[in-house]
């Protein structure tokens, strides 16, 4: 650990989260209290439907809370202006209906758009900016190519990029590692660490690998119908959290090893 | 910037393609003129013949400027529609707006003789057609725009679109059935679309809406570029996607609403041009795409309108069917040829 304090990036206090319409509440998650810091890789894990997406899409701001707040360096993330929160936030999101004629040097440049002027000009800085982040993710030679032509891959690096060109010291990425076989999966949590430590971005990541997040994150957040449990990777190995992930039976937490096993 | 500089050539031999175009479809028609006395008349000299002059400034003129409003107007608003819906199909006629104007203009025309009386006589004027083809794309416009508030998803918004133009079709099958030959007879020949007939005052009108939709297309440029990621991803780039969308679809009925109360329903020109762009300039930047699209639409109709006239022919084909024969087989060349068919 190094000596500077750590500055609080991303809070939630007593944050409840779901959805709402006229009638009705539907309360997925409730009385969320969680910090990130900058520089940290935080996993967000827990079982299909149990609300990641949902709890991702708040702390974002693309969707509102039910109660309690989500504070972005601290400051409540409703009073910050879209703008300013474009500086302060950026998403990688999957499955989105992106146009897949774009270019990705054009889809990485979209990542300079808070900071372009009425008709989206780049400027020399903003071309530096994408230059580095296509350096930073290792992309540079796909850079002429068309989305259509790359694969699920390199398609999830060329969204990283973009992310990363927004440079914001907040990044979440919801399930980054879907369709990818279990090398990519590797690479792009690693690159993820990398970037962590190299920008001293904080990075919120939804993912369905423990065993790969279990190494590699400072933080984990368990989500459990509806109950939270957030530590570091060790603090929830002691406390034995990881053991009522999944429902009993078919798949054990192995302890020794720290990974998950399937019951023989 | 280095993105941009590369197309400039391109976008000028877009710009003189439609200069030089322009003057071809002036001095093409059922009357021979010679190019001497062509450019005299448009510059206001010496002309041969003073019914020269008149051919020239007062039909020709105004048709070509027609034209290349009534191309570029269309064009625009089908970029505008494809990248809003994220949808490489859609276009003013797909989105209903053209068919809310044609049920407009049908009720104008063959609703006056059904219900009959004193009323026939206030409804049968020229600019009564205007403004019930305007209302008519208006109607659908709202429909479609508290639709999109309340569904989220761009595809039912499409397929709304769809269902607004097969019942504007059925209630205009009801009316020609009750209504007489004559009446009939004009509603088929202004669906037939026409490019010419306009007045120098009607262009001034027409040009004014053009205007005024083609300066919101160009307002919400970088928010455009923006929504080529999907709605999510624009939010989080800190764009106002409820203000967004009404600006495009305020452009875009301002554009196809008055277009077709002047021309007529126009096919395939929404459709068609911009992905014909996209095969030019292989761009996705709508600071590119959108001064492409407009001299690409203004060229095509400028040709299509050359090709109805069948120079030294006395006759005029329908604008509307020429525009579908170029235009529908470049969709399937378009989607038999790439074999991907992107917004």
């Amino acid at each position: 650990m190094d000596q500077t304090e750590k500055h609080s990036i991303l809070k939630t206090i007593n944050l409840d989260i779901g959805y709402s319409n006229k009638t009705e509440k539907t309360i997925i998650a409730e009385a969320i209290n969680i910090e990130v810091n900058e520089g940290e890789l935080v996993a967000v894990i827990g079982v299909n439907g149990v609300g990641k997406s949902t709890f991702l899409r708040t702390l974002s701001g693309v969707q509102d809370a039910l109660k309690g707040e989500v504070l972005v360096k601290n400051e409540k993330i409703q009073h910050i202006d879209p703008l300013d929160l474009a500086a302060l936030v950026s998403l990688v999101l999957t499955e989105q209906p992106i146009s897949k004629n774009l270019s990705v040097f054009e889809l990485v440049a979209l990542g300079r758009q808070p900071y372009t002027n009425w008709i989206g000009r780049l400027s020399k800085n903003d071309l530096r900016q994408i230059k580095k982040s296509l350096q930073n993710v290792g992309i540079e030679d796909l850079q002429n190519k068309k989305c259509y032509e790359l694969s699920d891959g390199q398609l999830q690096k060329v969204l990283i990029a973009r992310a990363i060109a927004q440079n914001t010291p907040l990044v979440i990425l919801d399930e980054p590692t879907t369709h990818l076989d279990l090398y990519h999966k590797a690479y792009v949590l690693k690159l993820l660490k990398k970037l962590t430590r190299k920008t001293n971005k904080a990075i919120v990541f939804a993912s369905h690998e423990i065993n790969l997040a279990i190494q590699l994150c400072d933080k984990i957040i368990l989500m459990q119908d509806k109950k939270i449990t957030t530590g570091s990777p060790k603090e929830l190995l002691d406390s034995g959290a990881f053991s009522t992930v999944f429902p009993k039976g078919l798949i054990v937490f192995d302890e020794e090893s720290a990974s998950f096993k399937i019951n023989p | 910037m280095l993105q941009s500089q590369k197309y400039v050539l391109p976008l000028l031999l877009l710009f003189f393609g439609v200069i030089f175009l322009g003057f071809l479809n002036i001095s093409l028609g059922s009357v021979n003129i010679p190019f001497k006395d062509v450019f005299a008349s448009i510059f206001n000299l010496e002309v041969s013949k003073e019914t020269w002059r008149y051919i020239i400034v007062e039909y020709r003129l105004p048709k070509a400027i027609t034209a290349i409003i009534t191309g570029s107007g269309l064009a625009i608003s089908g970029l505008l529609m494809q990248t809003l819906f994220r949808n490489p199909l859609a276009g003013p006629y797909v989105l209903g707006l053209s068919s809310g104007a044609s049920l407009g203009v049908a009720i104008v025309i063959m609703g006056a003789s059904v219900f009959g009386g004193a009323f026939a006589g206030i409804l049968l004027s020229k600019w009564s057609l205007v403004i019930a083809s305007s209302l008519g794309s208006l109607l659908v416009l709202i429909a479609v725009m508290l639709a999109s508030l309340r569904l989220r998803d761009t595809m039912a918004i499409l397929i709304i679109g769809l269902m607004f133009a097969s019942l504007t079709a059925a209630v205009v099958s009801v009316l020609s059935y009750f209504s007489p030959a004559a009446q009939l007879q004009q509603y088929v020949f202004w669906s037939f679309g026409s490019l010419g007939d306009l007045s120098w005052n009607e262009v001034g009108i027409l040009a004014m809406f053009w205007f005024v939709g083609i300066i919101l297309a160009i307002s919400c440029i970088k928010n455009l570029n923006t929504l080529l990621l999907g709605e999510q991803y624009a939010k989080s780039l800190g764009v106002s996607i409820q203000r967004n969308r009404l600006i495009i679809i305020i452009a875009t009925s301002l554009l196809a609403g008055s277009i077709t109360a002047f021309a007529g329903p126009i096919a395939f020109v929404g459709l068609a041009v911009p992905h014909l762009i996209r095969q030019i300039i292989p761009v996705n930047n709508h600071s590119i795409l959108v001064p492409a699209v407009i001299l690409g639409g203004a060229a095509l109709m400028l040709i299509c309108d050359i090709a109805a006239q069948m120079p030294g022919q006395e006759y005029t084909l329908p604008i509307n069917a020429i525009t579908s024969l170029i235009g529908a087989p470049v969709v399937i060349w378009l989607l038999v040829r790439k074999r991907k068919f992107l917004f």
